[in-house]
């Protein structure tokens, strides 16, 4: 059983839970930036919640099933496209993403998970160290495991992710002593805009300068996801999946673990606050 | 050792300095079940965890009542590396160090280097020297281009370029050594307590 890529849209990759433990070696842990989704796809196919799905930035994937499958979309809403629910697709019919309507990834599981090759444990696609599959092109032919037990279930209740404002919730950060009490209150009370350069690195962050209140280096030092990193130009850095093991900048603080997933799916424009 | 807050998924305990960082690694080397990452960095030590499987709390109880033994270094192996010291920068090193050439390849393999930890891309490893006084300025200009096998130093370290990449470390010789392969399982050579000797491969 295989799929083959017709169009990938902007930017597809293959995702799991990514490579936790290995960061004292320098790799970071990647896997798929809202892994909530990426999960309950794979519950509604009836995977295990570590096979590989396809995690579709900004919609426009389009793919033919070799063979019958199951599939089911999370994550970012497409218009066009079956929502949280289980879906058969006919062998040598295919199966387009529009544009989604809320949201900016969504999660494809295909029955049996995609089996291309893992590297270090995973098949997740790191795209700031380079490592696992590349992105998808046209023309990929991608295998497809086998499949367990089925699940019990048609359609699944889920919150879609908003395309308004987000609100989530800051814990303090290693350095947040770094930044006057002033500062902290820029950051809860200010209304934060994704820029157009964030990535599955990070969101980059538009609004008032977040100035330190002392000077000097910080000798680089571990961070996990959801780290709001702050560099020279005081613009606050969101790190998701792809973020580097370490770094340089000082870290102000951190979104809750539970309401990364969310961050995930905003949208170059959108907006976010962050509630202490 | 003072342990601050990384959120609800980490801890970070910051140290003195790397001597401290070091013990402290060697001393988390049986993490309860739920931690995923024990990353050491140059004063620090960052642990994460899944907050689902193991509470914050416990995670930071497991680091304070760690027993660092100073001098201590993470149990990792020993790696002999041979190198054709052929470096760019090997002249440059030598001024820095106020020595001869031959004198820098003399005493960059006659001690013992201790990976720290590492950080820049996978596999680049931080190692520093059980002897001497190394105190290396960067290249004023970063090259654009590394290739993979260098053997460089910087400040108070050495290591190998994983793989080609920029970099402004001083470069004083290559190995055909792979030190970062992905169908190989640790993929790195160069993992936090490893000692490396460097051998003079002529």
């Amino acid at each position: 059983m295989t799929l083959t890529v017709l169009a990938p849209g902007p930017l597809t990759t293959v995702q799991d839970l990514g490579r936790p433990g290995r960061a004292a070696e320098g790799i970071g842990r990647s896997g798929a930036c809202d892994r909530a989704s990426a999960a309950l796809a794979n519950r509604l196919v009836g995977n295990p919640v570590g096979a590989a799905v396809l995690e579709v930035t900004a919609g426009g994937l389009l793919v033919r099933a070799d063979a019958g499958v199951w599939v089911a979309l999370t994550g970012a809403r497409c218009t066009g496209t079956p929502y949280a629910s289980p879906t058969w697709v006919p062998a040598g019919s295919t199966l387009r993403l529009g544009t989604p309507v809320s949201g900016l990834r969504s999660y494809l599981a295909v029955r049996g998970g995609i089996a291309v090759d893992p590297v270090l444990g995973s098949r997740s696609t790191d795209l700031l160290s380079g490592l696992g599959p590349a992105p998808l092109a046209a023309g990929d032919v991608l295998p497809v495991g086998t499949a367990g037990p089925w699940p019990g279930v048609d359609v699944a209740a889920v919150a879609e992710p908003t395309a308004g404002e987000l609100v989530v919730a800051v814990r303090p950060g290693p350095r947040a002593d770094w930044f006057a009490d002033d500062v902290h209150r820029t950051l809860a009370t200010t209304s934060w805009s994704v820029t157009g350069d964030s990535n599955r690195v990070g969101l980059r962050l538009a609004g008032p300068e977040l100035a330190r209140q002392r000077d000097g280096e910080l000798a680089s030092e571990g961070m996990v996801r959801g780290a709001l990193q702050v560099p020279p130009s005081g613009q606050p850095v969101l790190f998701l999946a792809d973020h580097p093991v370490t770094g340089g900048y000082p870290v102000i603080g951190y979104v809750a673990d539970a309401d990364v997933d969310c961050c995930a799916q905003l949208a170059p424009g959108q907006t976010v606050r962050f509630r202490r | 050792m003072r342990v601050l807050p990384s959120g609800d998924a980490a801890v970070l305990a910051e140290l003195a300095d790397l001597d401290e960082v070091l013990a402290l690694h060697a001393a988390l080397d049986a993490p309860p079940a739920g931690v995923l990452d024990v990353v050491p960095a140059a004063r620090t030590v960052l642990v994460s965890f899944d907050p689902a499987a193991v509470p914050g709390d416990a995670v930071v109880r497991w680091v304070q009542a760690a027993r660092p033994v100073a001098g201590a270094r993470p149990e990792a192996g020993e790696l002999e590396v041979p190198v054709v010291y052929d470096g760019e920068d090997l002249a440059d090193v030598a001024a820095a160090l106020g020595c001869s050439p031959a004198e820098v390849v003399a005493r960059h393999t006659g001690t013992v280097w201790t990976v720290a930890f590492c950080g820049f891309a996978p596999g680049f490893g931080y190692a520093t020297a059980a002897d001497g006084d190394w105190a290396i300025p960067r290249r004023s200009t970063p090259r654009t281009r590394v290739p993979a096998g260098s053997v460089a130093l910087a400040g108070e370290f050495s290591s190998v370029y994983p793989r080609e990449s920029p970099g402004g470390w001083q470069l004083v010789g290559r190995t055909d050594l792979a030190m970062f392969d992905v169908d190989r399982d640790p993929a790195a050579l160069l993992r936090p307590g490893v000692r490396v000797r460097f051998r003079d491969a002529g």
